[in-house]
């Protein structure tokens, strides 16, 4: 197996794109990719495109080749694969673009994810977004995907001593690091009352603590480490693409507290890796939910189960703090077009550890974490990036 | 939802129709073809026989909807609760018959056959298990729906698991 790094990046707004389409917003993500990564088309291998829910959200199945044709490529007949994997969709066309890469069998490919989110009413979405839950044992009996959350929210609060508050601070954080991304869906700050105060959604979830539907599209250009310099002189190695999955209903767990499939996915990648939590300066992670972004500090290991409520309250995943968490505005505030979001994550990254972030800079990063969550943790993915010496 | 894909269920649905393993003992809802627990599990592959739920459970977790799945719009705010049975197995399943604000983990509820949605996309009423508070005086039997194929009947007492 090659080594393999990201040579290009490309992302589009965030947010309610009335005016763009579906195939728009994915070429301009991957074009830039291409330009970012100063390859020429010619030297293509292919595309894996991580999308949700194109059939049901735009009556358009078959989108990976409909991509790759509106970006000019269908005379050179590439192979063109779309990857589902509900919100971890992103993440899991970016593990398939990296074995495509590592294995040999190609030597550079795009991986896009992309997601329209807009073009069908809120209730339309909402349902479709609940189906990434077991339809047949969870949905038909009243439970929706932030219903499911706040079961597990509660459970949290109950086990733990999670407070409310501590849920809300998630948010608040989430929409201070979103004011300094250009790309952001939400770019205006929350108060704690704010959140707290907003209408319930699935108590003790309220709406200030769900992530938008949004649209938008990320793309990123994967090639050989060996050859990444003749592209870019800051080439980030690919150090651990991950992929774990769990039980689909959340009935089902020995633990609603615990996403076992993000433990199994982090517990892979830093043994990959040969690195540690504590290594991780910067990361983005799965904060469709308030409590999923607790949750999610606890089983990627960095901090004690129970304990990330009053290690977040404590200031310690800010910008400035020992680990920033989602520099972006996360999933919250820069917004979730589901399978734009696993490779959207890695754009941020890439530009941090590339030293490109602007005013959200994170300092001496030079490793970085994405961890991406489909449903409420039937599946889970975990990508480590570092910067090539 | 199809009318035969909802129909098809109906014997879980309407009557708790679980499966549970000889090899283990461990029980399972909905049934399951084979065992997750027992560490040779293709072994257990014809070793699920059918097992039936009491109903009786505890509330483990649980939710205010106020935003509601598709054809619950009507029942908001509606409790949504993880219902862990007696038998081991964890349920998702409404709360009803009581205001949510007397909701809380630990409420010893009980399976209660009640209409779902008033109507699905193909125009038909969904019917299943929700949960209501029980008390510990309660003597009636566990309600059960109509129309059960014979395969889902009630197993032997010695075969059920205990609390």
């Amino acid at each position: 197996m090659r080594e393999v790094a990201v040579l290009g990046v490309g992302q589009t707004k965030f947010g309610e794109l009335w005016d763009r389409s579906f195939r728009e917003i994915g070429i301009e993500a991957g074009l830039q990719a291409l330009v970012d990564a100063k390859l020429g088309s010619g030297d293509l291998g292919g595309l894996f495109l991580g999308n949700m829910a194109s059939g049901t959200l735009l009556d358009q199945e078959h989108i990976a080749p409909l991509i790759l044709d509106y970006a000019g490529l269908a005379g050179r007949h590439l192979p063109a694969v779309r990857v589902e994997g509900g919100g971890a969709s992103g993440s899991l066309a970016l593990h398939q673009g990296f074995l495509a890469v590592a294995s040999g069998h190609y030597d550079f490919v795009v991986v896009g994810g992309a997601e329209k989110m807009t073009d069908v009413p809120d209730t339309t979405a909402n349902a479709i977004i609940s189906s990434t839950a077991d339809h047949e044992w969870e949905v038909v009996f009243g439970a929706t995907l932030p219903a499911l959350w706040g079961l597990i929210a509660r459970r949290h609060m109950h086990e733990f001593g999670t407070t409310r508050e501590q849920l809300a601070r998630v948010a608040v954080q989430m929409h201070e690091n979103a004011s300094k991304n250009p790309l952001a869906h939400y770019r205006n700050k929350l108060t704690l009352a704010q959140v707290m105060g907003a209408g319930g959604v699935a108590e003790p979830l309220g709406v200030l603590d769900c992530a938008p539907l949004s649209d938008g599209a990320a793309a990123v250009v994967l090639g050989p480490l060996e050859v990444a310099r003749k592209y870019t002189d800051t080439p980030i190695r690919i150090a651990a693409s991950e992929v774990a999955c769990d039980t689909m209903a959340v009935q089902h767990r020995a633990s609603v507290t615990t996403l076992e499939s993000t433990v199994a996915a982090a517990r892979r990648a830093f043994a990959r890796a040969r690195r540690a939590p504590a290594d991780v300066r910067v990361a983005e992670v799965h904060d469709a939910y308030t409590i999923s972004a607790l949750i999610a500090l606890e089983d990627l290991g960095f901090v004690e189960k129970g304990q990330a409520g009053p290690e977040f309250e404590s200031g310690r995943f800010a910008p400035g703090g020992s680990l920033v968490i989602n520099p972006s505005g996360g999933l919250k505030a820069q917004g979730r077009p589901f399978g734009a979001v696993g490779v959207a994550q890695v754009v941020e990254l890439v530009r941090q550890l590339r030293g490109e972030a602007k005013e959200r800079q994170v300092s001496g990063a030079t490793l970085a974490l994405a961890h991406d969550v489909g449903g409420t943790g039937a599946t889970s993915a975990v990508h480590l990036l570092e910067r090539a010496n | 939802m199809s009318i035969a894909r909802f129909w098809r269920e109906t014997p879980r649905r309407y009557n708790l129709g679980g499966s549970k393993c000889t090899i283990c003992g461990t029980v399972y809802f909905p049934p399951r073809a084979v065992c997750p627990t027992c560490p040779r599990h293709r072994q257990t592959l014809e070793k699920m026989v059918p097992f039936q739920l009491t109903g009786d459970g505890e509330v483990f977790s649980f939710t205010i909807v106020h935003d509601a799945a598709e054809g619950f719009d009507m029942q908001v705010p509606y409790v949504m609760a993880l219902v862990t049975t007696v038998e081991g197995p964890i349920l998702t399943g409404q709360v009803v018959d009581v205001t949510p604000e007397e909701v809380h983990i630990g409420l010893k509820v009980r399976a209660t056959f009640r209409k779902l949605r008033e109507e699905g996309k193909a125009g038909v009423i969904h019917y299943g298990y929700k949960f209501s508070p029980a008390v510990d005086s309660d003597v009636r039997p566990p309600v059960r729906g109509p129309g059960v194929p014979s395969e889902t009947t009630t197993p032997a007492p010695s075969d059920r698991a205990s609390a």
